[in-house]
């Protein structure tokens, strides 16, 4: 199954911490907010992917607390 | 079926100014609606195959085919929602308000048509708690449907909510229908599958149900003897601005701007831009005045015909000026929830009404321009790439004035008046001036 990043325009806040922790896929727009380079990942990029995505809740949950 | 001879105009027939028609001479004009053969259910129903025939496309903006998205809604378990789309939150618009308020049995029809299709035991009407004559104009409808408690048809509710821009963009309908501030939610889930309730919901268009009520009546053959190829049928058109008359018209498919024009008393003075498709559409020159109305035509230029407007800017008019208050309104309008819309369309605002009134120099003219390019397809909803699209349009057909103001800040023309309407703010008033204050 290919899979494809994408971000919850809703939910983010900007934190900009998965462009950190995913630079070949991620990069920031003048506000700090992701900008996605589309296409599929590979089974490497994906596991990029799987941090970043990780990262988003862990600032998600730090938020809630 | 019986071929009905082509009559026009098709929607506004019988229609008075002033007047709602009752269902007594919406059935004397229209003649009844024969739902017996339309008994079966799901994606087979004759009617459906008839809407597809007739090439029928919403009329909400989008011009999404609407065979196809009854057809999503008919695929899903449960039982659906019907929701006629009344909320015309763009005030360039002016055809959902006169339907609702003049023609509402046309626009009902339809949506019962629909609703027997699809099994729906349920219409819900929202539209504009605050426009003048709406509730008293669509309670009254409902009260004479002589269907009205009979076993077997759909309950009709109005829904009056209070009007915004985005409270017509489907995700923030079903939100606010379903109690919920009117604020566009992250597909999918698409109203098709999870909308009003929970359940799958079909929203569409108040013209696009006036529009199958005929259809149901006459067929795809006799809806496509109007029109053009490219664009059957008529449409109506809110034609506002520098014309003589500005109103609503019903025109077949694929007619010229300029007739268009003609048919609104025709302009007052020489153009310098059209606005082809409202606050999400896109600006042209005034040569575009002899393009056709034709989807194909119009996209060559960048340009769709949205939910029907035109809007002519006489040349009197400061389009600087006039793009920077409604990019700043359109921003305002904006749910604040995603930051493309917060901070792009924010920034792009903030520029333009810097570049109007004092000069452009705390940053590039280009600049501006390449955010409208990056706040596009990364919201939630397609709020940031309508109004890229007007600002980016704006400046491409409005160059000179727009460098001019860039340069030198705020001309005569811009202290003067307002023309393009935006709602909540009075029109063609004297616009404040940091300029004029300081004198």
């Amino acid at each position: 199954m290919s899979r494809q990043l994408r971000i919850d325009p809703i939910a983010c806040t900007g934190h900009g911490l998965c462009a950190e922790l995913f630079p070949e896929r991620i990069s920031l727009d003048d506000w700090g907010y992701p900008l996605i380079e589309s296409g599929e990942l590979s089974a490497e990029l994906s596991e990029h992917a799987q941090r970043a995505v990780a990262s988003v809740s862990a600032v998600a949950a730090k938020r809630h607390r | 079926m019986m071929l009905a001879a082509q009559q026009f105009p098709r929607l506004l027939a019988g229609l008075v100014p002033g007047a709602t028609m009752s269902f007594a001479n919406h059935q004397l004009i229209h003649g009844p609606m024969d739902l017996s053969r339309h008994g079966r259910a799901a994606s087979e129903h004759p009617l459906l195959l008839e809407i597809e025939r007739a090439g029928l496309r919403g009329y909400g903006g989008a011009g999404f085919p609407s065979a196809t998205k009854i057809a999503a809604v008919a695929a899903q378990q449960g039982r659906p929602v019907v929701v006629i789309n009344a909320m015309e939150g763009e005030s360039l618009s002016g055809k959902d308000m006169l339907l609702i308020r003049h023609l509402p049995h046309l626009v009902l029809d339809g949506a019962i048509a629909i609703a027997m299709a699809l099994r729906s035991d349920r219409i819900l009407l929202a539209f504009d708690s605050g426009a003048a004559g709406a509730r008293r104009a669509v309670e009254r409808a409902i009260a004479e449907r002589p269907e009205r408690g009979t076993p077997g048809f759909p309950e009709i509710v109005g829904a009056p909510l209070g009007a915004a821009y985005l409270t017509g963009q489907e995700t923030a309908l079903v939100a606010a229908l379903n109690g919920k501030a009117a604020k566009p939610t992250l597909t999918p889930p698409y109203p098709f599958e999870r909308g009003v309730s929970g359940r799958p919901t079909l929203i569409s268009n108040t013209e696009t149900f006036a529009q199958i009520a005929l259809i149901v009546r006459h067929g795809a053959t006799w809806f496509r003897g109007l029109g053009s190829e490219r664009a059957p049928g008529t449409r109506l058109v809110t034609v506002g601005g520098a014309v003589a008359r500005p109103r609503v018209v019903e025109v077949p498919g694929g007619t010229t701007v300029r007739r268009l024009l003609d048919a609104s008393g025709g302009v007052t003075e020489s153009l310098q831009g059209l606005l082809v498709g409202g606050y999400a559409g896109t600006w042209l020159p005034p040569e575009a005045i002899d393009l056709a109305l034709d989807p194909l035509e119009l996209s060559e230029y960048g340009a769709s015909l949205g939910p029907g407007i035109v809007f002519a800017l006489g040349e009197s008019a400061c389009p600087v000026a006039e793009v920077a208050a409604a990019t700043a309104w359109l921003h305002r309008e904006s749910a604040g929830q995603c930051g493309v819309c917060i901070n792009g369309l924010g920034a792009i605002s903030a520029a333009l009404l810097e570049l109007c009134d004092d000069g452009y120099h705390s940053g590039s003219y280009g600049e501006i321009e390449r955010w409208c390019g990056l706040v596009s397809g990364r919201g939630a909803c397609a709020l940031p790439d309508g109004a890229a699209a007007f600002v980016s349009s704006a400046m491409a057909t409005f160059r000179a004035e727009f460098e001019q103001h860039a340069r030198h800040g705020h001309c005569d023309a811009c202290l003067d008046r307002r023309v393009l309407p935006l709602a909540g703010q009075e029109l063609l008033a004297p616009r404040p001036s940091r300029r004029l204050v300081a004198a």
